[in-house]
């Protein structure tokens, strides 16, 4: 038996495309929003949402017949809020600049739509390896619009990458700066995030026409 | 053409073809005699040229104004101006012509490359919505706006701000201002300060800052003087007739109230533009600077206040100064973005007025906000139509019920239709 069965293999790929989170479930908007000014604070956000996301979703699991269904809402919170302090935590043991950066995100990690979602219509009805799988595939699939995002945010901001300058020195003129190219100041505020991911939205739907939805 | 047009029809690049074509000539099919077809012949083009016609006073008027500026700010300004010697000079159309016209044949190349391309990938006919747009972006930008920024700024605005909304007639905001305000925000320093306004005054000040020694191009707007508490200072270079017609720095095609007036004028009586948008517009801005007016009057502002400038300008200066005549008249009347009620759009019209004055005066970054109160009232214009509409029924509704409705007769008519349309 091979390790992922068909089913298993499509649990991760499917929310990578025809069901991300972000863009077609139109989950955890707010972060995507807020923390993709850089990419280093995007791969970062994304991995603390796999690790919450994907240790969270075997735990409910695993709890799935002995929680109470009145109560459930109030122990997945617990169980999100131990696994975010831990990755907050963390970071600022190991990471602290970034943490900084990050600031109230990584707490806010908590009221990520994505985690409850998944708790409540995935880890509760399966079993734990299922939902580990289905964790880390969520979770991939709002990192790689995250990293998108972030990408070309801090590209045309900042025309750095990582922090590191890859368009030249803006401010001794080098490289592309030399040209007279000047870094675009909308794409450091939020509302830039927001129109590339609607941009995202809209390349993706216009490829693949099943995903618009009736009127 | 004609044959080209029938050669690509049916085909991808028909829609291209077709636009150069209407573009071109006068269309080569037209409706046939019989059936009962009434031809206007004021369609969608011949609405956005007469827009184009009001516009291009302003337009030449800049282009001279680009070479004014520039050498007054070098030379010192004329101790007696006169128009034909100072003013409508070839040195002064030479720089117009190689600063201003770029600006235009970008705005339209992109803008109408932009276009093309959705037309023939969505297969719809390219509609005229540029055409005006086109011509109000250089008109809005600083002179010295490098072509690049301007042409990435259109690719945005024509995109974000039209296309994703169904291209012209569905956006919710005009686009132009749309690129106003991406420039704003993405080249802050393209677009505000004292070095801007005046073509050659950023290159000046960087080759001082190299060691030159000249004297700095000071390229101040009013508004901007104003809002630094210099306005003894301005009052020395400009008074209040040079902010008529026009003689003052500013975005290239915003100076002179006179010609703006003027076009303005020409758009109510060729019955275009709303002038209950442009009447309500005025009264609003009125009406903020009569309250700031009154506020320094008051003494609740002092002089050391940093409004104290601009909320002590006399009222109706603020028509003279900055972007809000143009923006009154030629972007806040856009019909596809703004009101569509009559009521609405005195209310839609106040509030631009009401809103522009109040940012010019309380932004610290940036002494102007037409751009941002025309864009914030034409997301607010569909919710006053909602409620202008909803506010007639309610009203015919009370009428309704205590009409007194007639008895109905199938033999008086008259008294049916009556009752029907009270």
């Amino acid at each position: 038996m091979a390790l992922l069965s068909k089913k298993d293999t499509n649990l991760i790929l499917d929310p990578l495309a025809d069901n991300n989170p972000i863009t077609i479930q139109v989950l955890g908007i707010c972060s995507a929003l807020a923390i993709t000014a850089e990419l280093k604070a995007s791969v970062v956000m994304a991995i603390s949402v796999m690790f919450v996301l994907g240790v969270g979703n075997v735990v409910i699991s695993l709890l799935r017949n002995v929680i109470p269904s009145k109560i459930r809402i109030i122990v997945q919170l617990i169980v999100v809020a131990a696994l975010v302090i831990i990755v907050d935590q963390v970071l600022k043991a190991f990471a602290y600049e970034l943490s900084k950066t990050l600031a109230v995100f990584v707490g806010l990690i908590i009221t990520n739509c994505i985690i409850m979602g998944r708790f409540e219509a995935f880890a509760l009805a399966n079993g734990p390896w299922r939902s580990f799988l289905d964790g880390i595939g969520n979770s991939l699939g709002y990192g790689v619009i995250l990293v998108i995002v972030g990408f070309f945010r801090e590209l045309l901001g900042s025309g750095t990458l990582f922090g590191y300058p890859v368009l030249g020195d803006p401010i001794v003129k080098t490289g592309l700066y030399a040209t007279g190219y000047e870094n675009n100041g909308f794409m450091i505020i939020p509302p830039a995030a927001l129109i590339v991911v609607g941009i995202i939205i809209w390349v993706q739907r216009s490829k693949n026409p099943a995903l618009v939805e009736e009127n | 053409m004609h044959e080209l047009k029938i050669k690509y029809q049916g085909k991808k690049m028909a829609p291209a073809f077709n636009a150069f074509h209407t573009f071109l000539f006068s269309p080569n099919d037209t409706t046939h005699g019989r059936g009962t077809h009434v031809k206007g012949a004021d369609d969608l083009k011949r609405t956005m040229n007469t827009v184009i016609m009001a516009l291009v006073p302003v337009l030449l008027f800049s282009m001279f104004n680009a070479g004014y500026q520039h050498y007054s700010a070098i030379n010192g300004f004329p101790e007696n101006f006169s128009l034909m010697e100072h003013f409508l000079t070839w040195d002064n159309f030479w720089i117009g012509i190689v600063k201003v016209l770029p600006l235009v044949v970008v705005s339209y190349g992109v803008g109408l490359l932009v276009e093309f391309i959705f037309a023939v990938i969505k297969g719809h006919e390219v509609e005229e919505g540029y055409l005006v747009t086109g011509m109000l972006v250089p008109l809005i930008v600083p002179v010295d706006t490098p072509l690049w920024m301007l042409s990435v700024a259109v690719v945005f605005g024509v995109v974000i701000g039209k296309e994703v909304f169904g291209g012209t007639g569905m956006n919710i905001l005009n686009p132009a201002l749309t690129i106003r305000a991406f420039l704003f925000f993405a080249y802050p320093t393209w677009m505000s300060g004292d070095k801007v306004w005046v073509h050659g005054a950023r290159e000046r000040a960087e080759q001082i800052a190299d060691g030159l020694q000249a004297d700095a191009i000071s390229g101040e707007t009013i508004l901007g003087y104003l809002a630094q508490n210099k306005g003894a200072e301005m009052s020395s270079f400009y008074d209040t007739w040079d902010m008529f017609w026009g003689f003052v720095p500013g975005s290239v095609g915003e100076t002179s109230a006179f010609l703006i007036l003027l076009g303005g004028l020409f758009l109510v009586f060729s019955k275009i533009a709303s002038w209950r948008i442009m009447v309500s517009a005025v009264l609003g801005s009125l009406v903020m600077g009569l309250i700031f007016n009154q506020v320094v009057d008051m003494g609740i502002v002092g002089e050391t206040s940093t409004f104290y400038g601009l909320m002590g300008f006399e009222f109706w200066k603020h028509l003279l100064v900055g972007g809000l005549a143009f923006g009154i008249v030629y972007m806040a009347t856009d019909p596809v973005t703004g009101s569509q009620t009559n009521r609405g759009k005195w209310i839609y019209g106040f509030l631009i007025g009401f809103i522009s004055v109040m940012i010019r005066v309380f932004n610290p970054a940036y002494p102007e906000g037409v751009f941002l109160a025309i864009l914030l009232m034409n997301v607010f214009a569909p919710t006053i139509d909602h409620y202008v509409v909803r506010g007639n029924i309610k009203r015919r509704m009370k009428r309704l019920k205590n009409a007194v409705i007639l008895p109905k007769d199938s033999d008086s008519k008259k008294e049916e239709l009556k009752a029907e349309t009270v």
